[in-house]
């Protein structure tokens, strides 16, 4: 608030941490500074180190050299439970929640000694009110959605009444919607003279909400800059250091034949949440990219696995690829139809971990007849695409053909992705292609996916990034709680009616999807 | 024919026969909360039966043999605490190792002491209820393990969903990292709740050889071990279900004796394998049913913070 004067110096503040993990330095001399009644933001790309500098202030790992100040002196957190007796509450980004107990027992695992859970749940209950969170205390957390839980997790935060509060990417799995009400939580805790950090890559958030903001770029302290003072796309420079390419928009070209049909598609799911589907009903055609947007767990990963063969259903004729009804085939068959996956999990599911770069190729190629004929592995057919598929596709790494786990997030993704293109595929089905890839790979699989379309195949994009998807989707559906909105040009809907289907609104976004097949 | 009193001592046996299941699967159920899978049960047990054993033979007390009993599987869990949740070591192959250095430690121990007997543990008597008809002596004339069965059932079931401590242990078989994340010492826990495992299967062994059959045998505790641990997946981790199961398997493990001894012409290893394959049975129309569900979710997983 404006009457309170600055304090004399910060709540918390890291000077010039270091550590290493092996040869990796990941915090190279640090240096941040939380003040109370700030929120203050941690930028910078995945990699960059936040989260290291992050479980570093809060005791989750000692750092190798440089210190940590508490109102100004010197402090040492050997574990969790000493910084949050000090004050300190962290929300991560991958919640520390114990989905078979209640909201309330997942409350009381986070403060000291004992309280009945009664009186617990009229304090959750306070709470909830004063901060205008929505959180039921007897449900169990298993049963709840991704922002549902991370209320869980920041009421937690807040009832062990916490001066310095760090949310790790808070809104990377909340709706446009959801996020707004998170905004303004925040802005009611610095009111009240508390501290937040403020970890995220979302620039445009940055500067909405935050009155200092620290950048990292590869485990170095960049700069402190004022948000506010800053446009996107100078922040994004020093995060990036350099320029973001945008995914160029290619010239209109002539749509083909459907290459994907999915019709009246339902799965009864496993019972777990977000693993149903209703109804789905997608037509991609050569030439087009269509965006499915919708936040994680809604019936994506049912989704995809449905489509790559994972997979089958009952209805053959609810899945048809290049025209062949493909629901009761198999991966392997569905690939000699030409078509490439690529999920989301990219080390186990993508990728085998501890197999060569080499043979992993092989994981998808193995039934095109080029690199294995007669049972027999052509090794030098098969390094001579693999050669190719690290020189197209810059696929950078150390040593001549390492396991695939040593590889980063973003050079690895890449290696999938060319490995699926150079099968020349006329479907290709993508499970978020792009997340917790650097900014310039990114572009990079964005811009190859671009001229894959234009050249005639047809590509079904997954992601939760939805201005990924309004950058280079030419239509967009939202799944939400297993129900797919009809999917719309990019230019007859925009950012506010696909954060409405997100949240679960269906008929604004539906309604013009109707209008758009009728005509 | 069936009179009250064949039916009484019936009835009486398979609770003795339940209580050395029950003690040990609480023990062992305790430990799985806690995310830890000790498959050293059955060494535990034998190691406890053979020290309670000597231990009440040299001093002649039987309490004094008890506490020794409980005290080595305590000690035998250690061992494989510190490998399976400090060194991190595999649970599976380190269990597999308990049990084996267990069964051979216990015929070491108990080597001079083949062939001779103890009094064993004396069986209460309430004048008026221990003589009622067919549950009188189920009930009211057991031996002091039966009853301290029933209140550690008791303790664990109050203790697992009533107490903090209890919110903690399933916490860290739950989510350990969540629970590292939030200042819970997971592997000081997780050894506190397999050497709670190790005492209550050096009780069931005590149980054994000191009132159940008082006389020492190299291999008396006969894949007791391996049942206790069946029975805690029986009991979809859940302390009163593990009553029920205990019960069950001690009812068919007595009856098929009974069945025996009628002579009704089935062959007899048939009918010792009754109680294994009633296991069998019982779990896969558990899992079938429950699709495996009830399993702490780390169960398994050793736990190494990162540095």
């Amino acid at each position: 608030m404006g009457d309170v004067p600055d304090p004399p110096h910060a709540l918390l503040e890291a000077v010039k941490l270091t550590k290493r993990f092996g040869s990796l330095v990941a915090n190279d001399h640090v240096s941040l500074a939380i003040r109370a009644g700030e929120t203050h933001a941690l930028l910078g790309e995945n990699g960059a180190g936040k989260s290291t500098l992050v479980k570093m202030m809060c005791g989750l790992l000692q750092a190798d050299s440089g210190e940590l100040l508490y109102e100004g002196t010197p402090i040492i957190f050997p574990d969790p439970a000493s910084s949050r007796a000090k004050g300190v509450g962290v929300v991560f980004q991958h919640f520390a929640l114990f989905d078979a107990l209640t909201v309330v027992e997942n409350v009381a695992l986070g403060l000291p000694g004992h309280q009945p859970l009664a009186v617990l749940a009229a304090r959750i209950d306070d709470c909830v009110r004063r901060y205008g969170l929505s959180v039921e205390p007897y449900r169990r957390v298993g049963e709840l959605s991704v922002g549902e839980r991370q209320r869980v997790e920041i009421v937690r935060c807040l009832l062990g009444d916490p001066r310095v509060l760090i949310l790790d990417e808070p809104t990377s799995v909340l709706t446009p919607d959801e996020s707004e009400n998170l905004f303004r939580t925040v802005d009611l805790l610095t009111d009240e003279g508390r501290a937040v950090l403020f970890i995220s890559h979302k620039l445009d958030e940055v500067r909405r909400l935050c009155h200092r903001a620290t950048v990292l770029r590869g485990g170095k302290f960049i700069a402190e800059v004022n948000p506010k003072q800053e446009s996107s796309a100078s922040l994004a420079r020093l995060m990036v250091g350099a320029d973001v390419p945008r995914t160029p928009r290619v010239a209109a070209h002539a749509l083909g034949e459907p290459r994907l049909l999915v019709r009246q598609l339902s799965v009864a799911g496993d019972g777990s949440r977000g693993s149903a589907l209703h109804d789905i009903n997608i037509e991609v055609r050569a030439g087009e990219i269509v965006g499915i947007a919708g936040v994680a767990g809604n019936g994506q990963t049912t989704l995809f696995n449905v489509l790559s063969g994972e997979t089958r259903v009952e209805d053959h004729e609810s899945i048809v690829i290049d025209k062949v009804a493909a629901g009761g085939l198999g991966p392997t068959e569905r690939r000699a139809l030409r078509a490439g996956f690529v999920p989301e999990e990219r080390l186990g599911h993508a990728a085998a971990p501890d197999m060569r770069l080499s043979d992993n190729v092989l994981l998808t190629t193995h039934g095109d007849g080029q690199i294995v004929k007669r049972g027999v592995i052509h090794r030098s057919v098969l390094f001579a695409r693999f050669q190719q598929i690290v020189k197209g596709f810059d696929v950078r790494f150390g040593g001549k053909d390492p396991k695939a786990r040593r590889l980063s997030g973003g050079n690895l993704q890449k290696f999938v992705i060319g490995r699926e293109v150079l099968r020349d595929p006329v479907l290709i089905v993508v499970d978020q292609p792009t997340w917790g890839v650097d900014a310039s790979a990114a572009a990079f699989i964005r811009t190859t996916l671009r001229e894959r379309a234009a050249q005639g195949c047809a590509v079904l994009v997954v992601s939760q990034d939805l201005d990924e998807l309004l950058e280079f989707a030419d239509r967009v559906g939202v799944m939400c709680e297993g129900r797919l909105t009809a999917p719309v040009p990019v230019a007859e809907t925009s950012r506010e009616a696909i954060g409405l289907a997100m949240g679960g609104a269906y008929g604004t976004h539906s309604a013009a999807g109707e209008g758009h097949h009728a005509a | 024919m069936l009179d009250a009193a064949i039916i009484g001592a019936v009835l009486a046996s398979v609770v003795a026969a339940a209580t050395t299941l029950l003690l040990a699967s609480l023990g062992e159920l305790v430990a799985e909360r806690a995310g830890t899978l000790n498959l050293g049960v059955e060494g535990m047990m034998i190691v406890g039966a053979a020290v309670g054993y000597v231990t009440a033979y040299g001093s002649g007390s039987l309490l004094l043999g008890t506490l020794a009993a409980v005290l080595a599987g305590m000690a035998l869990s250690l061992v494989f605490a510190v490998l399976a949740i400090w060194l991190a070591t595999n649970q599976v192959a380190s269990g597999l190792a308990t049990t084996i250095l267990g069964l051979g430690l216990a015929g070491l121990i108990g080597a001079s002491f083949v062939g001779t007997q103890l009094a064993g543990a004396p069986q209460l008597h309430i004048a008026g209820l221990t003589e009622l008809p067919i549950l009188g002596k189920a009930l009211f004339g057991q031996d002091a393990f039966v009853y301290v069965s029933f209140l550690l059932l008791a303790a664990v079931a109050y203790t697992l969903t009533r107490t903090r401590i209890g919110l903690v242990l399933r916490a860290v078989g739950e989510n350990h990292a969540a629970a590292h994340a939030l200042g819970h010492p997971v592997r000081g826990i997780r050894t506190l709740a397999v050497m709670f495992g190790g005492g209550c299967a050096g009780l069931a062994g005590a149980h054994l050889s000191l009132a159940y059959t008082p006389f020492w045998a190299a291999d008396m505790t006969a894949g007791r071990g391996w049942i206790a641990l069946a029975l805690v997946v029986f009991s979809a981790w859940r302390p009163l279900w593990l009553l029920g199961g205990a019960y069950l398997f001690g009812a068919v493990s007595i009856l098929q004796l009974h069945v025996q001894g009628f002579g009704l012409g089935i062959p007899s290893q048939f009918l010792s394998a009754l109680p294994y394959l009633a296991t069998i049975i019982a779990l896969v129309v558990i899992s079938a049913l429950k699709h495996g569900r009830g399993a702490p979710a780390s169960l398994g997983v050793p736990f190494v913070p990162d540095r």
